[in-house]
């Protein structure tokens, strides 16, 4: 929502001051939600936002440590490079990270592969979720959502109930004036709280550059063998498989997000790091989703369909 | 700094097309969020574009033409940052109203130039000054169909002015004309009404200035205490939560309410990171000198603040109902006023504010959607303020303990 800031004249004080600000509501959230739950978790995908996330919960209990534990839902379609990060974040943390598996769900039949030619597990990580947080008896989870990243999150609270069967009812969500979060659910419901509704992919940049928050190399530019496939460029190896007329090529890109890595895009890029990526950023005229994911481009309601099953 | 902005009026009165005019004319629309708004204004309509998609979200909304729950969007020019959130006009939705106006500095309150002031204005004028809105643009939109006429602009604006005056707390409206369909006075001055002289809403929303909150003093409702447990921070106790109502420095005397211990200030962390001040709106944890039993829900107040909160477990306060289930006197609820949640009884409903007339008149219960004002038993003492004077002091919300479900929003006035 933000290509026209290249042109603010905002002053690095300005921006510093207003990225502060949404750090404060997002600690704060963060901090009532690990307060008024009993058993909360935070998701993370090893992506920029969740980056962030982390980060803003390690902030706001120093210099105590994280109450919560960490989790990956794990598609098993990964990047190598994201799965290293994770794990070397958990390791600086000093976190505990649990690993919910999708190929699991699939193995003991909770979930169903998607059969054709391109087989997605972005949808299946519902499934997953939903069990782990059944098993772990999780009340809360915290994930790294931001309202400007498409028209049905634009809609979600801060703290967002989810009923028995994990499903989001967009027409009854609790109000929250002045942003007063009530936590108050009963045994078999959960919460999912959003403390990020409020940031954009600029606003996120300007943390990551501000805070040295570390990412995922992915993020950053790099050659690359890929295959063009409906306007986006799919990484060749992994679960990307080449169909017939296909003709991969080498590429310099980075990623504007990181997820299943069967239907995530890259961009051509030659940002290397975060300064060169915040022009990019400011510039750019297609949202991170919009460019970067094939599975909310199938249909116009993707996003919405996939959070009322109880997707992140 | 950033403005936030929501909008208001009856259904149908331009609401999200104004949203998506702002949007597009700001060039904030993405491109692949412009041809999937082109996509679907030729599946839900005629064809032509329809900007209110761009806000107007979800799968019922856009089958039904109508906006269902608040929407939040973000937008900057050179001058300023926004938050927009669209909220919905029908009545049944007018929680989301309250909602969206609770944390909003400027309501746009909408009018169709062809019907005049509606119930669903006079409401929504009622709620921007129970909720306190600083300030209120009042859009006289869908120009274009009453041939831009400077007669029926004033008509209204006269009418609406006379509203605001009568209300409780008197609302002061900034007035202009628009076509949000066409963008006349929405980001460029519109050449199809050349009489009328002021700002286009763009400018006005980049230059208007939000009266700044009183400065009561310091407060901090403690939200959650920090104990780390290890050798090197082994004595240490962090008073967590989020700094209102005056600034914070080391050394200033600090007192614990409701519990009346005093002590000093020997640290703040911000972010984990030691600073010698605090102001309002940051998140903090304080260390203090003494070793006071302090926990969730506690709260501390400068020790020689410019105004005190008052101790109490008997409030009055303005009400906005939410729930099909009605508001008796004598039924219980959970009360959750800052980090503090108790229970609450409620010993008297004390009136029902008409909103059509802005007049008040007795009531047995309240039903959803109505404003009033209850008087409610507390089963601990809370720490509150005028809503006017300190916000996060006197606003509360009550929740149904059999659902969970948020019932009313709390605009605390007083103790009984
Ligand atoms: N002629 C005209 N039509 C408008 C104008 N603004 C909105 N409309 C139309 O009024 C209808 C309701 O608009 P919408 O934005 O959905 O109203 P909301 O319910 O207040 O959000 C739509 O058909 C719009 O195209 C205007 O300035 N002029
Ligand atoms: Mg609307």
């Amino acid at each position: 929502m933000t290509m026209i800031d290249s042109g603010t004249q905002a002053t690095p004080a300005e921006i510093k001051q207003s990225v502060a600000e949404l750090e404060d509501e997002a600690i704060t959230i963060i901090r009532e939600v690990a307060a008024e739950c009993r058993n909360p978790v935070l998701l993370f995908s090893g992506g920029k936002d969740s980056a962030v996330l982390l980060h803003l919960a390690a902030k706001a209990f120093r210099p105590g440590s994280l109450p919560f534990p960490v989790m990956h839902v794990d598609t098993g379609h990964n990047f190598d490079e994201v799965i290293v990060y994770r794990d070397i974040l958990v390791e600086q943390y000093g976190v505990k990270l649990i690993v919910a598996s999708v190929q699991e769900s699939i193995d003991s039949g909770r979930a169903v592969e998607e059969t054709g030619p391109r087989p997605s597990r972005n949808r299946l990580q519902s499934v997953t979720l939903l069990d782990a947080i059944a098993e772990h008896k999780f009340d809360a989870a915290f994930g790294g959502g931001r309202r400007d990243e498409d028209k049905a999150r634009a809609k979600e609270r801060i703290l967002s109930f989810r009923d028995h069967f994990g499903q989001w009812e967009p027409r009854a969500q609790r109000p929250e004036p002045w942003n007063m979060l009530n936590a108050k659910i009963r045994p078999g419901e959960h919460l999912r709280a959003f403390p990020l509704s409020n940031w954009t992919e600029l606003d996120i940049w300007r943390y990551i550059g501000i805070e040295n928050v570390a990412l995922p190399s992915i993020y950053f530019s790099h050659r690359r063998t890929v295959v063009e496939r409906n306007g986006m460029l799919l990484s060749v190896g992994g679960p990307v498989v080449l169909e017939a007329g296909e003709m991969p090529f080498e590429e310099i890109v980075r990623y504007r997000t990181v997820g299943d890595a069967s239907c995530t895009g890259a961009v051509r890029s030659m940002a290397s790091n975060v300064d060169e990526v915040l022009v990019e950023v400011a510039a750019a005229r297609i949202t991170e989703r919009g460019a970067t994911r094939a599975d909310d481009n199938f249909s116009d309601s993707a996003m919405e369909d996939r959070k009322r099953e109880g997707y992140f | 700094m950033v403005l936030r902005i929501a909008t208001a009026g009856s259904v149908d009165d331009g609401k999200s097309t104004l949203i998506g005019r702002l949007l597009h004319d700001t060039k904030t629309v993405f491109e692949d969020q412009l041809s999937a708004v082109e996509k679907a204004s030729t599946r839900y309509g005629d064809g032509s574009l329809n900007l209110a998609l761009l806000t107007d979200g979800l799968r019922a909304e856009r089958e039904q033409g109508i906006t269902i729950d608040v929407a939040y969007r973000y937008f900057a020019t050179p001058k300023r940052t926004f938050v927009v959130a669209d909220t919905p006009g029908h009545a049944q939705y007018t929680r989301n109203m309250v909602t969206g106006a609770s944390a909003s500095d400027v309501a746009i309150v909408l009018v169709d130039a062809r019907n005049g002031l509606t119930e669903q204005t006079r409401r929504h004028l009622f709620v921007a000054s129970l909720l306190g809105v600083k300030l209120v643009i009042l859009a006289v939109n869908k120009m274009d169909l009453v041939d831009f006429d400077e007669a029926t602009y004033h008509r209204i604006v006269a009418e609406a002015t006379a509203h605001a005056d009568a209300l409780p707390a008197p609302v002061v409206l900034n007035p202009l004309p628009i076509s949000a369909l066409l963008g006349d006075n929405v980001v460029d001055a519109s050449t199809n009404m050349p009489w009328f002289k002021g700002l286009p809403l763009l400018d006005l929303l980049e230059t208007i200035e939000v009266p700044g909150d009183h400065n009561v003093g310091a407060r901090l409702a403690v939200q959650w205490v920090i104990r780390p447990y290890s050798t090197e921070h082994h004595d240490y106790r962090g008073f967590a939560g989020r700094l209102t109502g005056g600034s914070l420095a080391i050394g200033d005397l600090i007192r614990v309410l409701p519990g009346g211990q005093q002590s000093t200030v020997i640290g703040i962390d911000r972010g984990g990171v030691p600073q010698d001040t605090a102001q309002p709106g940051e998140a903090i944890s304080i260390q203090l000198a003494d070793d006071i039993d302090i926990g969730r829900g506690d709260v501390l107040v400068a020790a020689v603040a410019s105004e005190s909160p008052i101790v109490t477990d008997r409030i009055i306060a303005d009400i906005s109902w939410m729930v099909d289930k009605p508001l008796e006197t004598g039924s219980r609820w959970i009360i959750k006023h800052q980090t503090r949640t108790a229970k609450a009884f409620v010993s008297a409903i004390e009136l029902r504010h008409d909103v059509a007339t802005a007049t008040r008149s007795p009531a047995e219960s309240l039903g959803l959607n109505d404003l009033g004002r209850v008087h409610l038993n507390v089963s601990v003492p809370l720490v509150i303020d005028n809503y006017d004077r300190h916000r996060p002091g006197g606003a509360a919300v009550l929740i149904d303990e059999a659902t969970g479900m948020t019932c009313a929003a709390l605009m605390i006035r007083d103790s009984e």
